[in-house]
């Protein structure tokens, strides 16, 4: 971005309205090299490190030492060499426990602290070593942020809160109130303008929080521990309000927390972060399933398997497909030759049609019919239905489930037996009990899922 | 035998270093410090003559309503009690010319003070560089303060304001910087986050959060700057210091109750009242018609 943040710009901010989706980047974005979208956010080697001369710190992490060293040194490793990329339109969540580094990794992100080493970019541009006015103008005109206690202003309304950003950067009170009256509408807190914040509750007050974010318009929405402090169930509403409103919006979202149910609800994709590194990037199935290392292993034990797991991580390849124009005595010597019960009919491009059965097979040929009796008493599911909807289904249908794509073909099958070891946890990865493994786990940070693969015939 | 150290540790004569000091300052600054003096006394002067341009009794009404706006009833009835009884007592002249003093004093403390701590919040060592300095003239016994300021400016009201503001202004800073100091984070980096300056993050969330605190600072200093202005008495500030110091001197042992008295009185009364101020306590006027209003809106709006 330059460095000219004259009246004009403030003006064309402040013209978006706050719902408005991520519309055509603004011109300053350099245009994407052979197609690659620019990260929302990238970060690239990012270590903080608190404490006297930090300098020296990064360099003796580098010569290979650890956290409890840098300790003894009176340093603090908050981040070590963070690197992840979020896409525009993505919610990004990193997970960590207390101490992890989680909170001083988002606040590397709009500046609040300065990182020792690496670098924060935001839209493609370099926030890491800007002056304090550009510094401003990229708070003000592309990240937002949500915290953990609210931090809202209590001697002022809640209208005056939510268009606090807008008051900021100096526009017009109408064009603010009306501004900050549509975000509150967003959260659902239509018509609270003129209350006070204290005379609301946690939950509505968060939502005061969202509204601020929101009014400010950026495309970028940081949430420090945004829910942890509410109730359980209000969480779980938040988290669902959330979801619809970034249904709606398409924000790039990265979020703070240390609750894994939170962060597999959430996240498109999920960092867990351990002393101050990311460990594992990837989807909750990802995670779920292919835990880089022991400690992430367990962190994902105790998560509700059928929550997070869809029918795409879990279907199989089908054993025994027909084309719908084979004979009955084909199929049924495809049946003896796989030892199948029954046989899945697909038509052109691969289109479910239905199911045969070994008994109808057999009695086909008994009378010489020459069409499959093709059943088609099957439920079809979609490749990303969680597996929690999913019981009721196998439990009535004889045939194993079939997961189709959007033009009805087929992707696998889901017998019942899978179903039900899908829900027990993985063992543990083969790995040397090692403390120093965790640290240097490799980051699977590709985007392609191994059952995916199981599933493709 | 005497075990004197004289031998081993040389005397620094500091008390000398300092009358030199002092000495310098007034043989070299002495423009100065007449335009101070005659601005001082001027303030002095427009105050207590306003505090005293109206008849006695009205100002007890008067006093008693603002203590009715800002606090509550009970503290309504206290004010008119007390400031009857310092009428009666014939203390309302020196009662006011101490006012006079305090308000000026206090108001130049709050000058200086305010801005002080706020930088002091916002500066570490800079913090650390005044906190010896504020140690220094809070423990400094009061009565010193007396003999330079006396060199300054002779006998009277100035040299009184000029020990009262030195005397008072400590708490003043310290209470400021607490309070910009112990504004929730979050909220300050809420106000970062969203692009704000650093002065629209001073004005618009740290002294408006920091207020409670800064204003018990406000408080302290006006009534150490009432408990220094009765020592004033002795340099000839006037007002019921004056009158203590008479009493003293003629062993006049209802003279000395009764200034007691009024002073005890003025400084419930000041302290009563910035006190409300810091920390609304909800049954004053002003609150009690706010509320009325907000009952009578809510109202028209469910009617509607």
């Amino acid at each position: 971005m330059t460095t000219d943040s004259g009246p004009q710009r403030h003006e064309q901010s402040s013209v978006r309205a706050p719902g408005a989706p991520a519309s055509a980047p603004p011109a300053h974005v350099p245009v994407p090299e052979h197609g690659r979208i620019v990260p929302a956010i990238e970060a690239n080697g990012l270590t903080k490190i608190f404490g006297r001369r930090p300098q020296r710190g990064v360099r003796m992490l580098k010569e290979g030492a650890d956290r409890e060293k840098l300790r003894r040194e009176g340093l603090t490793a908050a981040v070590i060499d963070a690197t992840f990329e979020v896409a525009p339109g993505e919610i990004f969540v990193v997970m960590g426990l207390s101490g992890s580094g989680k909170s001083t990794l988002i606040r590397t992100v709009n500046g609040l602290l300065e990182p020792t080493a690496g670098s924060i970019s935001i839209d493609g541009q370099d926030v890491t070593h800007l002056s304090t006015a550009q510094l401003r103008e990229v708070r003000r005109t592309k990240v937002s942020m949500v915290f953990q206690h609210f931090a809202l202003l209590p001697h002022r309304t809640v209208g005056e809160n939510a268009a606090y950003a807008l008051a900021l950067r100096g526009v017009s009170k109408a064009d603010r109130e009306q501004r900050a009256d549509e975000a509150l509408g967003m959260v659902g807190l239509k018509g609270w303008g003129g209350s006070m914040p204290s005379e609301l509750s946690g939950g509505m007050r968060q939502r005061v929080g969202l509204a601020r974010a929101l009014a400010a318009g950026t495309d970028v929405l940081l949430m420090d521990e945004a829910f942890s402090a509410l109730d359980p169930l209000i969480r779980k509403e938040m988290q669902d309000q959330l979801l619809e409103l970034q249904a709606e919006l398409g924000k790039t979202i990265l979020f703070i927390t240390h609750d894994l149910n939170e962060a597999m609800r959430l996240g498109d994709r999920i960092a867990m972060m351990r002393d101050g590194r990311i460990v594992q990037v990837g989807t909750a199935e990802q995670i779920l399933n292919e835990p880089a290392n022991d400690y992430v292993a367990q962190f994902v034990a105790d998560v509700d398997r059928s929550r997070v797991l869809t029918a795409s991580a879990v279907m199989e390849r089908p054993v025994a497909v027909v084309g719908a124009e084979t004979g009955p005595k084909a199929a049924h010597k495809l049946m003896r030759e796989n030892q199948v019960p029954a046989l899945l009919v697909t038509g052109r491009n691969r289109t479910v049609e239905g199911v045969v059965w070994e008994e109808a097979v057999a009695d086909a040929v008994k009378r010489g019919v020459d069409r499959l009796p093709v059943s088609t008493e099957i439920v079809r599911v979609t490749p990303d239905t969680p597996l929690v909807e999913l019981f009721a289904d196998a439990a009535s249908s004889r045939a194993p489930l079939v997961v189709v794509d959007e033009q009805g073909r087929l992707q696998g099958v889901i017998p019942r037996v899978t179903l039900l070891s899908a829900l027990s946890v993985p063992d543990a990865v083969e790995e040397v009990p090692d403390p120093n493994a965790v640290e240097d786990a490799p980051v699977a940070a590709d985007g392609q899922s191994a059952l995916d693969q199981a599933g493709a015939v | 035998m005497s075990t004197s150290t004289d031998s081993v540790l040389p005397d620094l004569h500091i008390g000398d270093g300092v009358k030199s000091a002092i000495d310098w300052i007034y043989d070299n600054l002495s423009p100065v410090l007449d335009a101070i003096s005659t601005s001082l006394l001027f303030l002095v002067e427009t105050v207590t003559d306003t505090l005293l341009a109206l008849p006695a009794l009205v100002m007890v009404v008067l006093f008693t309503l603002l203590a009715l706006l800002v606090r509550s009833w009970g503290f309504g009835l206290f004010t008119l009690l007390g400031t009857l009884l310092v009428v009666s007592m014939d203390m309302w002249e020196p009662a006011m010319e101490t006012l006079g003093l305090v308000i000026v004093a206090a108001l130049i403390a709050l000058l200086i003070a305010v801005p002080v701590g706020i930088l002091a919040a916002r500066n570490d060592t800079f913090s650390a560089a005044v906190r010896p300095v504020l140690d220094f003239m809070q423990t400094m016994p009061g009565f010193v303060y007396l003999v330079p300021v006396v060199i300054f400016f002779g006998i009277g009201v100035v040299p009184g304001v000029c020990a009262t503001i030195i005397f008072a202004l400590p708490p003043g800073v310290r209470l400021t910087e607490l309070g910009i100091r112990q504004v929730d984070s979050e909220t300050v980096e809420a106000g970062e986050a969203f692009g704000g300056t650093s002065g629209q993050i001073l004005w618009g969330i740290q002294l408006p959060l920091g207020l409670p605190t800064i204003m018990a600072g406000v408080n302290q200093v006006i009534m150490l700057a009432l408990s220094m202005s009765v020592i004033a008495g002795l340099v000839g500030a006037g007002g019921l210091g004056q009158e203590v110091v008479t009493s003293i001197s003629r062993l006049d042992v209802p003279l000395g109750f009764e200034a007691g008295l009024a002073v005890v009185i003025l400084a419930i009364f000041l302290d009563r009242l910035t006190g409300a101020i810091g920390q609304p306590t909800g049954r004053s006027l002003v609150a009690m018609v706010r509320s009325r209003r907000a009952a009578a809106e809510t109202v028209l709006v469910d009617v509607g």
